[in-house]
């Protein structure tokens, strides 16, 4: 403590200093107007400090003091039910772990490959073109409910030989089909946000279409494209919770298969807690990486 | 005289929608002479270039490279760009590339080179340019000036037949555009063959073996730089010229 008080007073000196040689000595003005911030600072912190009493209190007596609440405590905030369900669903959560991971990847590849088809020129590519196009248009528009539905319920029942019926592969399936066809749209709108100079001082380099693409214009737009790529991915880690339609003991599941016994919703307070808890340092990461690439192109970078 | 130039055009026309920008182009370029293109911003410079590097399609006419006609829909476009170079107006770096990655990208992915034969071409030509120190910077880190000399340094690590210069300097800040001028000077008493199209009327004069007026989508006027601003034929040619001088720029 002794320390870092010695040492922002000898910042402060040196701050006064200036550079060594520069007898600098700040003006009476200058001191004035710091007093000001310094003032303004800590009224602010006050007014900030006193506001966030003021809403608790307020949120704290408006939902204690609803006629519902003792019972609603009882049936969604059970510290008991709470405690059985936990590990649970933690024991499920591992399951939506791995399928995002797994969707995760297959999801960046199959967007990738379906904007990539999607810039391709030439006529022999247009049966390629439509049919990227045609599939983006029908995944972003169905609901994932229904596709999941469809595949998880209806693949099962025509009863193919070799196909698999587990309800995990087909929700992460299911789920891959639609978040490409997302991502696919990120990657496409970065392909295309890449000013077309570039391609041209590639082509005028002699390189052809592909590697123009390849080693000019696709590793800009991914790069351009990172956060709404994790925005994507956060949303896809808290849909791999609806794989429990198909009965998969995930972390929705898990806390369903305690409610349906107990009657108690605790579990899926416990559940939802968990996910927000597992999607948090993602979208903190997310904030990190726009703010990066903000300060790089104010910096005057053309990234 | 056509067989042995590198670059002829003849009768080439270019449109976009309703503008005429080329007109009727002529244009013969020898072996290791400079041809600079002067003209009214919008009279078709910068078309023509991108034209030569088939950037564009024209719609009528021909362009031939070598004596060999480029603008037959056969011909191989990526080969006859492999032997044209092109510096652009605005540099056109790569910016999630360093210099040196800039310069042996199309030496290794297009000519075939290895990275250390690549690399030890790149950094000599960085050497002879004043940008030794630079070889690993990313290109927003360097000044306007150097960003310009490493696209040369580009468009020359290709060995180009040919290098087209398109305003080069035009987005230099004044006291930069010396050292990019400077640049294609040595690469004239080198013997690049080379076609700039250029608001620097002084150089143009300086340095060029031929100089072409363009105006309305034709070659008005061209001739040796002592013909066409020494004495100029063309009634348009004076009027432009007087203009530039009334503007302090010759």
């Amino acid at each position: 403590m002794t320390v870092t008080k010695g040492e922002s007073a000898r910042e402060g000196a040196d701050d006064k200093d200036g550079m060594p040689g520069d007898d600098y000595v700040p003006s009476a003005r200058r001191l004035a107007r710091e007093r000001h911030k310094r003032a303004r600072t800590r009224r602010a912190t006050a007014v900030a400090a006193l506001s966030t009493l003021v809403t608790a209190a307020v949120l704290y007596l408006v939902v204690v003091d609803a006629p519902g609440w003792p019972r609603t405590k009882e049936t969604f905030f059970s510290a008991q039910y709470a405690r059985e369900a936990l590990p649970k669903v933690l024991e499920g959560l591992w399951l939506n772990v791995r399928l995002l991971l797994i969707c995760g990847v297959a999801v960046l590849v199959l967007g990738m490959l379906i904007a990539i088809a999607r810039t391709l020129r030439g006529p022999v590519f247009f049966p390629l073109r439509v049919l990227a196009a045609a599939y983006t248009d029908f995944f972003r528009g169905l609901p994932l409910i229904i596709n999941l539905m469809i595949v998880v319920l209806g693949v099962p029942a025509l009863r193919l030989q070799g196909v698999t019926v587990d309800p995990v592969l087909l929700g992460g399936t299911a789920l891959t089909l639609t978040y490409s066809a997302y991502v696919a749209e990120v990657f496409r709108a970065g392909i295309e946000s890449i000013h077309p100079s570039q391609r041209a001082a590639a082509r005028s380099l002699g390189l052809t279409n592909r590697q123009a693409l390849r080693y000019v214009v696709l590793p800009q737009a991914v790069r351009r494209q990172v956060p709404p790529l994790l925005n994507d991915l956060v949303s896809l880690q808290k849909d791999t919770g609806l794989v429990s339609i198909g009965g998969a003991v995930d972390a929705v599941r898990a806390a369903d298969i305690i409610v349906g016994r107990s009657l108690n919703y605790t579990p899926y307070i416990v559940a939802g807690l968990v996910f927000v808890a597992l999607t948090i340092p993602m979208t903190r990461f997310t904030d990190w990486v726009t703010a990066r690439l903000d300060r790089r192109r104010e910096q005057g970078g053309s990234l | 005289m056509s067989d042995a130039s590198v670059l002829r055009m003849e009768s080439v026309r270019k449109t976009f929608g309703e503008s005429v920008v080329l007109r009727d182009v002529d244009l013969e370029v020898a072996p290791h002479t400079v041809t600079a293109l002067i003209g009214a911003s919008g009279s078709g410079k910068s078309t023509l270039l991108r034209c030569a590097n088939l950037l564009e399609e024209i719609d009528d006419g021909a362009i031939w490279l070598d004596g060999e006609e480029i603008t037959d829909p056969r011909a191989d476009q990526d080969a006859v760009r492999r032997r044209i170079g092109v510096v652009f107006q605005a540099y056109n770096l790569f910016p999630h590339m360093t210099v040196l990655d800039n310069i042996t990208l199309a030496p290794r992915r297009v000519h075939g080179a290895s990275r250390a034969e690549a690399e030890e071409r790149a950094r000599g030509l960085l050497e002879r340019l004043g940008l030794a120190g630079k070889a690993d910077a990313y290109p927003d880190r360097l000044s306007g000036g150097q960003q310009q000399r490493v696209a040369i340094v580009r468009a020359l690590a290709v060995r180009p037949r040919l290098l087209l210069l398109d305003e080069i300097t035009a987005a230099l800040d004044p006291e930069l555009v010396g050292e990019v001028l400077e640049v294609v000077r040595g690469l004239k008493d080198e013997g690049m063959t080379m076609v700039l199209a250029t608001h620097e009327m002084g150089f143009a004069r300086d340095v060029a073996d031929q100089v072409c007026f363009l105006d309305g989508g034709v070659v008005l006027e061209h001739g040796t730089a002592e013909q066409v601003f020494g004495d100029p034929q063309q009634e348009r040619t004076r009027r432009f010229l007087r203009r530039i001088v009334e503007a302090g720029r010759l």
